[in-house]
C-alpha cells in the first residue's frame, strides 16, 4: 500500500472533489427536503476533507490531516445542533419543506 | 495500471455514483442509506492515501453517529417518498445547471494550476495514530481544547432545542 500515493496524480483527486462538492450544491439547490438538504451539506463537506487529506499526505505534511479532524468534529456538532433544530420546526409546523420556513419571517 | 490506481479509480467512481443517487432519491430514507455508502468509498479514499487513522474516525464518526442520527430524525418525523415536497421541472434544471457551471469553473481555474513541488521527504507513517496524536497535542493543542467547547455547547443546545417545551400552543401555517 506504501506506493498507493503518488501513483495516482493529484489533478484526479481534486476532479474527484469537484465533482463531489458540484454534486452537494446541486443537491441544496434542487431539492425541498430540508434532511436532504443537510445531507447535500455533509457531502461538501466531505469532498473538501478529501482533498485536504490527499494534499497533506501528496506533501507529508500533518497539518492538513489535523484540520480534516477539527472538520469531522464541527460537522459533527454541527449536525447535532441542526437536526434539533429541524425536529422542533416539525414539531411545530408538521412540515420540513423549506418552501415553508419562510413564515419565520416576522 | 496498479492495483492501487484501479481501487482509486472504481471507489472514485462509487462515490460518485451514489452522491448523485442521494440527490436523485425520491425516498428520504434510501437518500441516507446511499450516503453511508458514499462515506464508505470515501473512507476507502483515506486508507489507500495512508491515513489509516482518519478512516477509522470517519467511519466512526459519519458512519456510525451522524448516519445514525439522520436516520432517527427521518423514522422520527415518519418521512416517505410520498409526502417528499418536490420543486418543479425547471427550477430542477436550472439548479442542475447552477452547479454544472460551479464545476465547469472550479474544474477550468485549476487546470492551469502549477503543482507545487513536496517540500518534506515521502513519508508513509504521517497518517498514523502517533504522528496525527503529536501534531495535535503540540501545534493545535489550543483547537483541540476550544472544540471541547464546542461539543459542551452543541450537547446542551440540541437537547434545548429539542426539548418539549410545555405549556405551549402549537402554531399551525395557515394556507
Amino acid at each position: 500500500m506504501n506506493e498507493a500515493i503518488r501513483m495516482v496524480p493529484l489533478e484526479h483527486y481534486i476532479w474527484l472533489s469537484a465533482i463531489l462538492f458540484a454534486i452537494g450544491v446541486i443537491g441544496v439547490l434542487t431539492r425541498r427536503n430540508v434532511i436532504i438538504i443537510f445531507m447535500s451539506v455533509e457531502l461538501m463537506l466531505n469532498s473538501v476533507n478529501l482533498l485536504l487529506t490527499a494534499f497533506s499526505s501528496y506533501h507529508s505534511d500533518p497539518a492538513g490531516q489535523v484540520f480534516v479532524f477539527f472538520i469531522m468534529a464541527v460537522a459533527a456538532a454541527e449536525v447535532a445542533v441542526g437536526l434539533a433544530i429541524i425536529v422542533m420546526i416539525y414539531r411545530n409546523i408538521h412540515s420540513i419543506d423549506i418552501n415553508d420556513l419562510n413564515k419565520l419571517k416576522g | 495500471m496498479s492495483i492501487s490506481q484501479s481501487l482509486f479509480y472504481f471507489l472514485a467512481f462509487c462515490s460518485i455514483f451514489f452522491a448523485i443517487l442521494v440527490v436523485s432519491a425520491k425516498n428520504p430514507v434510501h437518500s441516507v442509506l446511499y450516503l453511508i455508502l458514499t462515506f464508505f468509498s470515501i473512507a476507502g479514499q483515506y486508507i489507500l492515501l495512508n491515513a489509516q487513522f482518519l478512516a477509522v474516525v470517519h467511519v466512526i464518526v459519519y458512519a456510525g453517529a451522524i448516519m445514525v442520527l439522520f436516520l432517527f430524525v427521518l423514522m422520527l418525523l415518519n418521512l416517505n417518498a410520498e409526502s417528499e415536497p418536490q420543486k418543479s421541472g425547471i427550477l430542477k434544471f436550472a439548479g442542475v445547471i447552477a452547479g454544472g457551471m460551479l464545476l465547469v469553473v472550479l474544474v477550468a481555474s485549476l487546470k492551469n494550476a502549477d503543482a507545487i513541488q513536496p517540500k518534506l521527504a515521502p513519508n508513509n507513517q504521517i497518517g498514523l495514530v502517533a504522528s496525527l496524536g503529536k501534531e495535535l497535542f503540540t501545534n493545535f493543542l489550543l483547537p483541540f481544547e476550544v472544540s471541547s467547547i464546542l461539543f459542551l455547547i452543541a450537547m446542551i443546545g440540541a437537547v434545548v432545542l429539542a426539548k418539549k417545551e410545555s405549556g405551549r400552543l402549537d402554531y399551525k401555517i395557515e394556507d
